[in-house]
């Protein structure tokens, strides 16, 4: 075997395999694990047949029942474990199985994790990362599909993270788990069987903080999060066949949040849509355009799609699909946002 | 009695004097200005803290309460550090970002003081089993007060705690009042140990005022800790002399109460043994006093003076990247 081949190859070359979106939080767990022996999975059922998304499947096997723990039901207790965990030593990565649970662990997530570091004067550092899973579209009823992507989303000293395709799943999980301050990152459950290409390895670990063009575009600019950035994306290549080009930016992060690349998009493309799977109220939608709004962006009319403000996510499955934004509802409005 | 042992109980006498009369400079600084905000004083409950917090070893965990000035100071915590952070000062062990409720020292493992009921323990837990899975060979030690026996998190983290035999123990100090409520308006029992048979771990009761007794108990629980044998919860009985925090002149207790716990005082009665054993008598007794109030004075002359924090340096604490 030639020398020569061997020091040439020290890069390894990316490794880009096609992945459904489960398989690549699995594929962020288990590289994290391996990487990091302080990095471990806790959580209600995660040791269970590969817990109740399937997305740990094989972890208990590799890495052993004390670092893939199954906890009792109790979020706010074990998000507290955790954080003591993190702050001696560990790396935890707690999951919450449906986002609609987080409110149970109000205080460790409000009070508790965002300003351990802070009122110790910046003794510590507090490595978690919490997954959420929630969205709807599963017909899992009115508390068991919310995204909650918001609802946390101004606490100094947290980071908030979401993730609308594999590769997005992936790279920001990662980066995740390697951040010393605690991020409450979402998943999208709508979203597990999608497939996409995923970029494994340290190429494919995304920056913290920033938002990512998911679809090129010069005529409006689309932001999106989870299951709306892929239906954003779906939209916006339907609209293509009719001359309309639409850009999708992933926004990712919601805590730091991104201005800087959606600023970069609308003064190209002078339109802004915002799609969001929750209300507008509240959310980083109305955030995004108060910003865009003080820096004086010139930009037509700003238009947001999102769930209404005076309704409630049904079980009856054509109840739900009425109110969560369709690929059709989304072209609909990019359309409206275009022609005006 | 040995030498070694005779200078140990002088030392618990010397760090009650040195809480008390802490306490008592708190007071007075808030009567000045120098301290701000509210404070939830400990006078009466010195034993639990000395006997206690004083059985940890060095890589031990320890999770304390907002009415944590005397754990603190129990485990080493100076008096400079403490001071200065119920004043915001860069003093402070927090750099006066904390403030009263929040005595925290990752240097000697002291991780938390929670200002809201309940994480003391699941976080106090986190460390144990950090502990446990590094193998470390530390245990943890958390407090809380009888009114935190009634919210999830307590129960939550005993439940874990004895489902994983984690290495921790967990300390009551049932001073009889949550807060303004007598413990009986708010919970069905009068021992709190009981807890513990709902979570399949021993429960123990001790008696707070006396110090020999909390080292003795604690130091039995922190072996089952350490041998792997799971976790205990002790109840020590105690009480505070003060209201419940600042602003509380404590008008709730019956009459008598009080002067009836201030003949068990854990200071008078640790000094009574000593000065009958022949160890220390009142005299030398009131000279280490005197001394501990000079260097409690000192203390908070030398806290006072530091500068306090810009807005801008505090940003470094948000985050840590």
């Amino acid at each position: 075997m030639s020398t020569h081949l061997e020091t040439e190859r020290t890069e390894a070359p990316a490794e880009v395999a096609q992945l459904s979106y489960r398989e690549a939080i699995g594929a962020a767990l288990e590289h994290a694990l391996e990487e990091d022996p302080s990095v471990l999975l806790m959580g209600e059922d995660v040791a269970t047949a590969g817990g109740v998304f399937k997305t740990n499947e094989g972890l208990p096997e590799k890495f052993g029942l004390e670092r893939i723990r199954n906890t009792p039901i109790c979020e706010n207790g074990f998000l507290g474990v955790a954080l003591g965990m993190a702050v001696t030593g560990m790396r935890p990565v707690a999951e919450i199985m449906f986002s609609d649970f987080l409110p149970t662990a109000a205080d460790a997530i409000v009070n508790e994790l965002p300003k351990f570091r802070f009122m110790s004067g910046g003794q510590c550092v507090v490595p978690v990362t919490v997954r959420s899973i929630g969205g709807a579209t599963g017909r899992f009823g009115t508390q068991h599909s919310a995204t909650g992507e918001s609802w946390y989303m101004g606490l100094p000293g947290l980071k908030v993270a979401t993730a609308g395709t594999p590769a997005t799943a992936y790279g920001v999980l990662r980066a995740a788990i390697r951040d010393d301050d605690p991020v409450l990152f979402f998943e999208h459950k709508g979203l597990y069987g999608r497939k996409g290409p995923v970029e494994l390895g340290e190429s494919g670990i995304l920056p913290v903080g920033k938002a990512g063009v998911l679809r090129a575009g010069t005529d409006v600019t689309v932001v999106a999060t989870l299951l709306m950035a892929d239906r954003a994306v779906s939209a916006a290549d339907v609209l293509a066949d009719d001359g309309i080009s639409a850009e999708v930016v992933e926004l990712r992060w919601l805590r730091p949040l991104d201005h800087d690349t959606i600023v970069e998009s609308v003064q190209k493309t002078g339109r802004l849509l915002v799609v969001e799977e929750q209300v507008h109220a509240g959310g980083w939608g109305a955030t995004v355009i108060s910003e865009l709004t003080q820096r004086g962006v010139p930009m037509a009319r700003p238009a947001a799609l999102s769930l209404p403000d005076d309704l409630l996510i049904a079980y009856s499955p054509p109840l739900e699909d009425a109110i969560v934004p369709s690929v059709d509802a989304i072209a609909a409005r990019i359309r409206s946002v275009v022609e005006t | 009695m040995s030498a070694t042992e005779a200078d140990e109980r002088i030392g618990w006498l010397a760090k009650m004097f040195e809480i008390r009369l802490f306490e008592e400079k708190v007071q007075e600084l808030f009567m000045q200005g120098e301290i701000q905000g509210t404070t939830h004083l400990c006078q009466g409950q010195e034993a639990v803290s000395v006997g206690a917090v004083g059985a940890l070893e060095e890589r031990d965990y320890l999770t304390i309460t907002y009415r944590g000035h005397g754990h603190a100071l129990a485990h080493g915590m100076t008096m400079e550090a403490a001071f200065g952070e119920l004043m915001g000062r860069t003093s402070g062990c927090c750099a006066g970002v904390g403030g009263s409720m929040h005595l925290t020292d990752f240097s000697r493992n002291l991780i938390g003081a929670f200002a809201i009921i309940g994480p003391s323990y699941s976080v106090g837990l986190g460390a144990a089993m950090s502990a446990k899975l590094r193998g470390t060979g530390a245990i943890a030690m958390s407090f809380c007060g009888d009114g935190a026996t009634n919210i999830g998190t307590f129960h939550e983290a005993l439940n874990m705690a004895s489902v994983w035999q984690a290495p921790i123990v967990f300390v009551i100090e049932n001073n009889l009042y949550g807060e303004y409520s007598p413990l009986r308006d708010t919970t069905p029992l009068d021992d709190l140990a009981d807890r513990a048979k709902a979570h399949a771990m021993p429960g123990v009761i001790v008696d707070g005022q006396d110090v020999a007794a909390v080292r003795e108990t604690v130091s039995a629980a922190i072996d089952r800790a350490r041998a792997g044998e799971g976790p205990t919860l002790v109840e020590a009985k105690t009480y505070r002399y003060r209201g419940h925090s600042r602003t509380d002149p404590a008008k709730y207790r019956a009459e008598g109460e009080l002067d009836r716990w201030m003949l068990r005082d854990p200071i008078d009665l640790l000094g009574a043994q000593l000065a009958s054993d022949g160890v220390l008598d009142e005299d030398e007794q009131a000279a280490l006093r005197e001394r501990i109030q000079t260097q409690v004075d000192a203390a908070a002359e030398r806290a006072a003076a530091a500068p306090i924090l810009s807005l801008e340096e505090t940003k470094a604490y948000v985050y840590a990247s």
